[in-house]
C-alpha cells in the first residue's frame, strides 16, 4: 500500500539504524509517546536494531491503559442498566474495572457494542430508538475531533436517546508531569505523530523552553521511528533541543484546523486522573454545559466510588517510563492478554501487550533486557 | 487507538451538509468522513482515524523526504552492511 510499504523498506531502515550507530557517542534515553509507535517498535525489532546506548522507554500515549479505573466501573454500572446500550471501541471491553470488565457484563445480558467509529454509534441509536445508547469516548487529539462530531450531529438532529461518557486525554500536559516528575530519566521525545496531525505542533514549544528537552514529531512506520530517532540522537549530541517535524507527509505546524474547530466547540478541557499516574492539571476534554443533554456523566448519576488497583501490577511505573514489562514478576504468567491485571496488557497498544505478543519467548530464553 | 492509515478518496459527496467519500485502503473501501479535510479531492491520499480523514498526505514532501530516505539506504548498501570506520 502506498505511503506504507516504503516506509517498511528494509534497506533503508538499516541505513538510519547504521547513521544512528555513527552518531552516537554516548547513552540516551528516548521515550515514543504513543502506544502505536511502541506496537511498532516491538513488531519490527527496531529497539535490538539500535546501538547499546540507545534506550527506548515507553510512554503513557495508549487511552484504554490510562482510562481511570473509576470512569471503566462508571461504564460498567451505566451498560448493567436496562434498556442502555453500551458501544465503545473494542479494546475498551477487556479492560479490567475493580470488580469485572465490559466483556462479562455482556455475557450477563447487558446490551454492549463495539464500534469502529463513532458514526456507527450514531447509526445504532436512529436504528433503536426505544434504548438509550451510550458512546464510551476515550482517545487523545487525534480521536477527540470525530467523537466531538458525533455529539454535534447528534444534536443538530435532534436525537434524544444517544450520549456520551467522555473520558478524552491530552498529550502536552501527561509530557510535562513526566518531565517534572523527580524520577524522571527522560532525553529526548518521539511525538506523537496522529495527535500533531490535529494539533500541530506549536504546543510542545513551551515544554522545550521550560525542559530543554528535544521532541520530534514522529511517524508510525519503521523507517519513521527509526528517522526520528536519528534526529533526536543529532539534537542530543550536538547539544540542541528543539521541535522538529520528521512527519511531514501528514503534520504541519498549526495542525488541522477544521478539527480543532468542532472539538473546541463540543469540548473544553478539564482536569483528569490518569489510570496508573493519578491526577494531571487540564489534561483532559470534558463535553461543554451547552451539549449536557448528550453527557452520559450528567445523565446517569453514578456513585464516585474510589477503586484499587491490583497490588501486583506494575502498570503506573510502565505508563510513565520507569520500569519495563518484562520487570514485573507477573508478566507473562499471572498477566497476560487473557487474564490482564492491568489495563496495558489489553490494548494492542498497551507496552506489555506489545512484550507479550514479539518478545515474551526471547524474554524466556535470555533473561529480557 | 491512535491508529491511522493512509488511503486514497474514490468518491466524495455532500450528505446533509457532511463530506462523506469512499476511501480505499488497499483492496477494501471504506466510507470515511471527509470534512476535516476540504481541501482533499478524488485521487489524493489521506489519512484516516475512526472513519474521519484527519489528513490530506502531501505527495511532495512525501516525495522529498522519501528521497532523502532513500540516498542514505543506498548509501548504506554501497558501503556493505559492516561499515565500521570509526
Amino acid at each position: 500500500m502506498k505511503y506504507i510499504d516504503e516506509y517498511r523498506d528494509g534497506q533503508i531502515a538499516r541505513g538510519l539504524a547504521a547513521e544512528i550507530a555513527r552518531r552516537v557517542t554516548r547513552p540516551w534515553v528516548l521515550m515514543e509517546i504513543c502506544g502505536g509507535q511502541t506496537h511498532t517498535l516491538m513488531r519490527f525489532g527496531i529497539d535490538e536494531m539500535l546501538p547499546a546506548g540507545i534506550e527506548m522507554v515507553h510512554g503513557p500515549g495508549c487511552p484504554v491503559c490510562v482510562t481511570s479505573l473509576e470512569t471503566i466501573d462508571k461504564a460498567i454500572e451505566i451498560a448493567s442498566r436496562p434498556n442502555v446500550t453500551l458501544v465503545s471501541y473494542g479494546d475498551m471491553l477487556r479492560v479490567p474495572g475493580s470488580r469485572t470488565d465490559l466483556f462479562h457484563v455482556r455475557a450477563n445480558g447487558g446490551d454492549v457494542r463495539i464500534v469502529y467509529s463513532p458514526t456507527e454509534a450514531l447509526k445504532i441509536a436512529r436504528a433503536n430508538p426505544e434504548r438509550h445508547i451510550v458512546f464510551f469516548a476515550v482517545g487523545f487529539e487525534t480521536t477527540a475531533p470525530a467523537n466531538a462530531m458525533a455529539v454535534w450531529l447528534a444534536r443538530r438532529e435532534g436525537l434524544k436517546n444517544f450520549s456520551m461518557l467522555a473520558s478524552h486525554v491530552l498529550v502536552p500536559p501527561a509530557m510535562r508531569a513526566l518531565l517534572s516528575s523527580p524520577r524522571n530519566r527522560v532525553q529526548g521525545f518521539i511525538g506523537p505523530g496522529h495527535v500533531c496531525t490535529v494539533m500541530g505542533y506549536h504546543e510542545y514549544d513551551d515544554l522545550i523552553r521550560e525542559f530543554r528537552v528535544p521532541i520530534v514529531v514522529g511517524g508510525f512506520e519503521p523507517v519513521d521511528l527509526l528517522e526520528a530517532i536519528l534526529m533526536l540522537v543529532t539534537q542530543l549530541e550536538q547539544g540542541r533541543a528543539e521541535v522538529e517535524n520528521q512527519y511531514v507527509r501528514s503534520v504541519c505546524y498549526e495542525g488541522n484546523l477544521p478539527a480543532q474547530k468542532i472539538l473546541a466547540e463540543v469540548f473544553e478541557v478539564c482536569d483528569r486522573k490518569w489510570r496508573g499516574i493519578g491526577g494531571i492539571p487540564e489534561s483532559g476534554l470534558n463535553i461543554r454545559a451547552e451539549y449536557a443533554d448528550f453527557d452520559a456523566d450528567k445523565i446517569f448519576q453514578t456513585e464516585n466510588v474510589t477503586a484499587e488497583e491490583s497490588p501486583e501490577c506494575i502498570s503506573a511505573e510502565v505508563l510513565q517510563g520507569l520500569k519495563k514489562p518484562v520487570d514485573c514478576a507477573a508478566f507473562a504468567v499471572r498477566c497476560t492478554p487473557e487474564n490482564p491485571l492491568g489495563a496495558p496488557m489489553v490494548s494492542s497498544e498497551g507496552a506489555c501487550a506489545a512484550y507479550y505478543r514479539y518478545r515474551r519467548h526471547a524474554v524466556a530464553e535470555h533473561g529480557g533486557r | 487507538m491512535c491508529l491511522a492509515i493512509p488511503g486514497k478518496i474514490l468518491t466524495a459527496e455532500d450528505h446533509n451538509g457532511i463530506r462523506i467519500g469512499r476511501v480505499q485502503f488497499g483492496g477494501i473501501t471504506r466510507e470515511t468522513c471527509l470534512d476535516f479535510v476540504p481541501e482533499a479531492e478524488v485521487g489524493d491520499y489521506v489519512i484516516v482515524h475512526v472513519g474521519f480523514a484527519i489528513s490530506r498526505v502531501d505527495p511532495e514532501e512525501a516525495q522529498k523526504s522519501y528521497e532523502l530516505l532513500e540516498s542514505m539506504g543506498l548509501l548504506q548498501e554501497e558501503l556493505g552492511p559492516e561499515t565500521d570506520i570509526s
